[in-house]
């Protein structure tokens, strides 16, 4: 039986134009709203998995603002069985402090778990480094960029894409794991699952420690570059026009 | 001194190393009190190669981390090889194994990390740039700690010779490793589709698909285009997570970030986190249905129409000029 502890985190759903905060320090997201971090979505489904797989209990948890309650209710919409909110100022949070604040709730959790998932890094800050923080405060050992993991008794193997191929891996349990998009397909909820999630109730915690902060001085975006498109035409008409540019760019070359 | 971890294969040094090296070159530069020194690690297959390279940036030493457990890829191993030699900026390209490499040295220093640097604005304190939203905007921030652990993004400079090559000192050393740097060493290579990965980052020309391609049953114009171009096929994310096409097609913020001389984006819309794995590209071409599209207002060329008219004319455009008898 493997109890899997999944970590997500609630990041701005952008996919257009970028708004910051009047202070520079954050990024407006009042008029695009949340989502979960892509590699995190891969986690809660290899957890969910490694979870069912074995018989084990598969929890997600967020540090977050209040509103990360939605990402955690999906994750148990897809099949995590509880979730846990710490809810602390996310930006108040560097990598560290949210290693060392997930690491302080597995210390006192009622519940052993033997794997822990992270995603590789958040869609937002993209710090690249809890899951290995993380791994140091609980002295586990730790893989990132892993796209797929099975449990074998006491071991866990897995496999992330390497210069070379597929790298493979094998460590003990208890570990922990940094998942990255690729290897697992996330599922959509199902109706089931979202009335599970509706009817849930996640337990709230406050932040177990004063958090150190992320080192963040402000963000600046970069100068609108003005659109200096050239219109080659519309429709099939304007292939030949295309052709004479690729011709022009040399890799028309045979 | 700046201390650079550079990544080598059978080619020699990998271009995102030698970015990073010229990165810590000009930073060296401007502060007049650092030199740079570089980490190579394990069996070294090109050594004369990486020998070449590292003079032609101007190294000063290098530091060859060899014996057994450095063979096989570990990044507690590599940390600790890194750890062996004081310095005061850890810096490695921010790829997979750059930035957990890294991850590990600044947890173990109990420093702080910054990942995906673009510029170093001032040195008291340490104050980078670096990419936040997957390159889309930038964060200001503070990095604490000695060493200052630094990932650079891919592209943050163009890797560049030194205008004078140096004659690097060369120091063999067996790093002293434990247990736990072992424990997470690649067992085995199995072959698969990283290597399909780096046809897309390394192709001179990437046929993107998007959206707008329609289904998975739909892309035997695309694929011909690809083909008659020696191209590489490329995908956004809504491809891939529908099926479409395999995941290590995805170009963007979670797929490869690729910089051909030409992208094609056929169907694609231009979501921010596409464009962080595309902007690299030299030229930047988009077809596509709606004129107000990002991919197409910020491409250099662009042609409004429905893909699957415009790309089959295209083939044949293609294949008329490169018919042995095209009248040229
Ligand atoms: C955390 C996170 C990470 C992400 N990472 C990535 C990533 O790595 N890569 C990535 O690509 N996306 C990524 N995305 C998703 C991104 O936000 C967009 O949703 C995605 O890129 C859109 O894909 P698309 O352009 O194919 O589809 P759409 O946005 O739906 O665009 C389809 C386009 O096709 C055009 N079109 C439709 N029919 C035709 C036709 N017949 N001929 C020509 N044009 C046509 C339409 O005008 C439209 O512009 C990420 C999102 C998040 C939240």
């Amino acid at each position: 039986m493997t109890n899997v502890l999944i970590c997500i985190k609630r990041v701005p759903e952008i996919s257009g134009e970028i708004l910051l905060s009047d202070d520079q320090y954050s990024i407006d997201a009042r008029h695009v709203g949340y989502t979960l971090s892509a590699h995190d979505e891969c986690a809660i489904e290899l957890g969910v998995g490694l979870a069912k797989d074995t018989g084990g209990h598969a929890r997600v948890l967020s540090i977050g603002a209040a509103g990360a309650a939605e990402q955690l209710r999906y994750a148990v919409a897809v099949g995590a069985d509880s979730a846990t909110l710490i809810e602390a100022d996310p930006e108040a949070f560097g990598p560290a402090d949210v290693a060392a604040a997930i690491a302080s709730e597995v210390r006192q959790a009622q519940m052993s778990f033997e794997l822990i998932l992270v995603g590789n890094d958040a869609a937002d800050t993209g710090d690249f480094q809890v899951g290995v923080r993380l791994a140091y405060q609980l002295d586990r050992p730790v893989l990132t960029g892993i796209n797929t993991a099975e449990i074998r008794d006491a071991t866990v193997l897995a496999r992330g894409a390497g210069p070379q191929g597929v790298d493979v891996f094998e460590i003990p349990l208890p570990a922990l794991i940094a998942v990255q998009e690729g290897g697992v397909e996330p599922r959509y909820p199902s109706i089931r699952g979202r009335m599970k999630a509706k009817r849930l109730k996640i337990e709230q915690k406050a932040a177990p420690l004063e958090p150190a902060g992320s080192g963040r001085v402000r963000l600046t975006l970069p100068e609108p570059k003005p659109s200096t498109v050239h219109m080659l035409g519309e429709g099939p008409d304007a292939a030949p026009a295309l052709v004479d540019v690729l011709a022009r760019s040399g890799v028309l070359n045979r | 001194m700046i201390l650079v971890l550079v990544e080598t294969g059978a080619d020699g040094a990998a271009v995102t190393s030698l970015e990073t090296l010229t990165f810590a070159r000009q930073l060296a530069g401007r502060l007049g009190t650092q030199s740079v020194e570089a980490m190579v690690t394990g069996s070294l297959e090109a050594a004369a190669t990486v020998r070449d390279q590292l003079a032609a940036q101007g190294v000063e030493s290098v530091h060859h981390a060899g014996g057994p457990g450095m063979d096989r890829y570990s990044a507690g191993a590599w940390a600790t090889a890194l750890a062996a030699v004081p310095s005061d900026y850890v810096m490695a390209a921010g790829t997979p194994r750059g930035s957990e490499i890294l991850a590990h040295v600044a947890a173990r220093a109990g420093t702080s990390m910054a990942a995906n640097v673009v510029d170093v604005v001032d040195t008291d304190p340490v104050t980078v740039s670096r990419q936040v939203m997957g390159g889309a905007a930038f964060e200001q921030m503070r990095v604490d700690g000695s060493p200052t652990v630094i990932t650079v993004a891919g592209h943050a400079v163009e890797p560049a010779d030194a205008a004078r090559p140096s004659d690097p000192a060369w120091r063999e050393f067996e790093p002293e490793l434990t247990e736990a740097d072992l424990a997470t060493a690649v067992v085995r290579v199995e072959e698969g589709e990283a290597d399909n990965t780096s046809a897309l980052t390394g192709a001179r020309v990437v046929v993107g698909a998007g959206r707008g391609v329609g289904g998975a049953d739909d892309f035997d114009d695309l694929l011909e285009l690809t083909d008659l171009l020696g191209a590489t096929l490329g995908a956004s994310r809504v491809v891939t997570s529908l099926g479409w096409r395999p995941h290590y097609e995805q170009i963007g913020q979670t797929g490869s970030r690729i910089s051909p001389d030409v992208y094609i984006a056929c169907g694609i819309s231009g979501a921010v986190q596409h464009w962080a794995g595309c902007q690299s590209a030299k030229t930047i071409v988009a077809i596509n249905t709606d004129a107000d599209a990002p991919m197409v207002t910020g491409a250099d060329y662009a042609i409004v129409g429905d893909l699957h008219e415009v790309v089959p004319a295209i083939n044949e455009e293609l294949r008329r000029r490169t018919a042995p008898d095209a009248a040229e």
